[in-house]
């Protein structure tokens, strides 16, 4: 017999063994009948969220996907959520590790205001009920990265619950068209972040970093209402947006601020769910909706083929575009939740409720944080179409790029040239530049103010559009130019003496007589032709409007 | 490892689970069985390895059975010794850390100002056969 052992048992983020036998997880009958085994490309329109095979015959079926998310945020606050120690991305191995971090024994959890606020501030963004009393409690396994051997969470009675998160598809031709759906929030909790772990592989053993443990973190629990993985990655990013306007969250992915689970499963519309599998590893928007597309596929092929899904943790395997079994054979996990025996319940007021003469710093007034609540991105895009008169999908455009709303703004302020124009040289030039070079905003050649320049310059007619974007080509090659300066060098001003223009059409004309036959034989799209000669004559100093106005003239004189 | 032996007239009453999500609950009442004694040790990472230890687990169950003696109707269920108490709030200031070198002296083995563990997924059942573990 041998002395009682410890064995570590391990997992993936968040995911862990124990084997529970006969795991709970329901089988899927294989559907019978359909033979089809090619499954067609998906479609990623967000209005057809229903996936069909190669050939559908009368009456085929189609297969509808269900995707939940699980999303942790970590607070962007100073100090962790139980104890006083610094919150930081990186700094030297175990530096920011309080004894309650390391979970030595006599230590207790002290909880951080900030936190509690983050939590309420979002739980009241996202159209949550917030609960005046919410419990913490403790949820039990075993990882090198978790010292205590349990998470401190908020499972029985978090703090907000039964919210909504409204969010844009782009749809229609051309992604123009702004469809608004939505998703209902399940609740968001407190809980705390585990430590992290580096996998040495060669000296089989694992090295463990204490600085992440404690860390505050929002878990934001979606209902299975999102269908693919566009709507998946949109709702994301709206999560993203609200979150940094907020300030609760930076919510960078790639720095591990915003964490999302996957839970997808298949079934035929009007028939009971099928089994989920849980895909982990999506760190960042774009891997999301392609895990989220493939693993949907994944299952589509397998139960067409006669298969079955396994209740099972997936990885995403970014380099090869799929998902991978975590090798999960022992289903799932019990958890032994308890209460945490260390924490009263947390109760908040709100204005009605706030017991008089108490002390401001150990209350939270829901009333007082819903006041100071910052503008949400919804309103800031109701704001910029109404203020700007710009199109809906255009305001989502400014606010999905980084640093391009406040670009455009700072031009507005410095430009007198009209809102719809300084949209469109943003939205169409600016951005296409920064896209085609796969620059962001921050790393632009151009500064809001030359482009305010540039922008006074043709509104003035001081220039004609297609001068403008041949300055503003030179200004992208980061010469230290102003437009003004380029203007002059280049001699792009438009021509002022309409008697030369006049001259210049005429002898134009007579150099290509055909092109006149043409027009004079009723093609209206010779003209084109002409303006064209006109315009390289000139060296596009001219006007072009006043080009066709002047050939017009003459042509039917 | 706990041995499986058979049990003979060692019943007790087992008393129910009260808590959140327990998977395991025990095949009637009367007896723990090795099933449940496994899967304890999996999730506790105990041994249990007599069966006195085992006995006395029982044994205690037995006395917090106690408990369901008392009459408990229309009385809300206490969440914890301290749910009367005022939860305190701490201001977010940074007040500590900075003691690697104390934290890392309680570990046995250290790298680089790393704690040392063994690599994961060490199954219990199998001891021979290591599966390959993911990465976080």
């Amino acid at each position: 017999m041998a002395a009682p052992m410890l064995r570590w048992v391990g997992r993936g983020r968040r995911w862990t063994f124990a084997r529970v036998d006969g795991g709970s997880c329901h089988r899927r009958e294989a559907p019978t009948g359909s033979t089809s085994n090619r499954i067609r490309g998906r479609s990623s329109v967000a209005q057809q969220p229903l996936y069909t095979t190669q050939k559908p015959r009368k009456g085929e079926h189609k297969w509808a996907a269900v995707v939940g998310l699980e999303i942790h945020a970590q607070i962007s606050s100073n100090s962790k959520l139980f104890s006083g120690s610094q919150v930081r991305f990186s700094a030297p191995p175990n530096s920011l590790v309080s004894f309650f971090d390391a979970s030595l024994p006599g230590t207790l959890p002290v909880l951080n205001r900030r936190c509690v606020e983050a939590a309420v501030m979002t739980g009241l963004a996202l159209n949550c009920h917030i609960n005046k009393k919410s419990l913490f409690d403790r949820k039990h396994y075993f990882y090198a990265d978790l010292p205590a051997g349990y998470q401190i969470t908020q499972q029985r009675l978090p703090i907000a619950v039964n919210g909504s998160l409204t969010y844009g598809v782009c749809a229609g031709k051309k992604q123009s068209q702004v469809i608004p759906k939505t998703v209902r929030i399940k609740q968001i909790q407190l809980e705390q972040d585990s430590g992290k772990s580096l996998h040495d592989d060669l000296r089989s053993q694992t090295l463990i970093d204490l600085n992440r443990a404690g860390v505050g973190l929002l878990e934001v629990v979606l209902e299975p209402d999102l269908s693919c993985g566009e709507e998946a990655a949109t709702a994301v990013r709206e999560l993203q947006l609200i979150l940094q306007a907020l300030g609760t969250s930076q919510a960078n992915m790639a720095e591990g601020q915003l964490r999302v689970d996957a839970n997808i499963s298949v079934h035929h519309p009007g028939e009971p769910l099928g089994v989920r599998t849980e895909v982990k590893n999506l760190n960042s928007i774009r891997f999301l909706a392609k895990a989220i597309d493939y693993e949907i596929q994944r299952q589509i092929n397998e139960l067409e083929n006669g298969g079955e899904i396994l209740n099972e943790t997936r990885s995403f395997h970014y380099q090869l575009g799929c998902t991978m079994s975590m090798r999960d054979k022992e289903g799932k996990q019990d958890y032994r939740f308890m209460p945490e025996p260390n924490l009263p319940p947390l109760v908040l007021y709100d204005a009605t409720s706030l017991p008089a003469g108490a002390d401001p710093q150990q209350v939270i007034n829901i009333d007082q944080i819903r006041e100071t609540l910052p503008e949400l991105p919804s309103v800031t895009r109701e704001r910029l179409v109404q203020q700007y008169g710009m199109l809906l999908e255009h305001s989502f455009t400014l606010l999905n790029e980084v640093g391009l709303l406040e670009f455009f703004q700072n031009v507005m302020k410095e430009t007198r040239a009209e809102p719809k124009k300084v949209t469109s040289w943003v939205l169409n030039t600016f951005l296409g530049y920064l896209k085609q070079q796969n620059l962001a905003v921050s790393e632009s050649p151009v500064t809001p103010s030359a482009l305010a320049e540039l922008l006074d310059m043709l509104d003035s007619r001081t220039i004609s559009s297609a001068a403008a974007k041949q300055v503003f080509e030179e200004l992208w090659k980061r010469e230290g130019k102003t437009p003004g300066q380029i203007v002059s060098e280049k001699q792009l001003e438009l021509m002022e003496d309409r008697g030369a223009l006049e001259q210049l059409c005429h002898s134009m004309m007579e150099a290509h007589p055909q092109v006149v036959m043409d027009l004079k034989k009723g093609n209206p799209r010779a003209i084109n032709k002409l303006i064209g000669l006109v315009r390289k004559a000139t060296q596009s100093r001219a006007d072009p409007a006043m080009i066709k106005e002047i050939l017009e003239k003459k042509l039917s004189s | 490892m706990w041995s499986r032996l058979v049990w003979l007239g060692l019943r007790a009453p087992l008393g129910g689970r009260q808590g959140f999500t327990s998977k395991a609950d025990p095949q009637g009442s009367g007896r723990i069985t090795a099933q449940v004694i496994e899967h304890l040790e999996r999730l506790a990472l105990v041994d249990f390895g007599s069966c006195e230890a085992v006995a006395r687990l029982e044994k205690a169950i037995a006395f917090a059975d106690r408990l369901r003696a008392v009459d408990t109707d229309g009385v809300e269920p206490m969440e914890s010794v301290l749910e009367d108490r005022c939860l305190y709030l701490r201001s977010d200031n940074v007040v500590e850390g900075n003691c690697a070198d104390e934290l890392l002296q309680n570990s046995h083995r250290v790298v680089e100002e790393y704690f040392v563990a063994p690599p994961g997924n060490i199954s219990l059942a199998k001891l021979d056969e290591q599966e390959p573990f993911p990465h976080s």
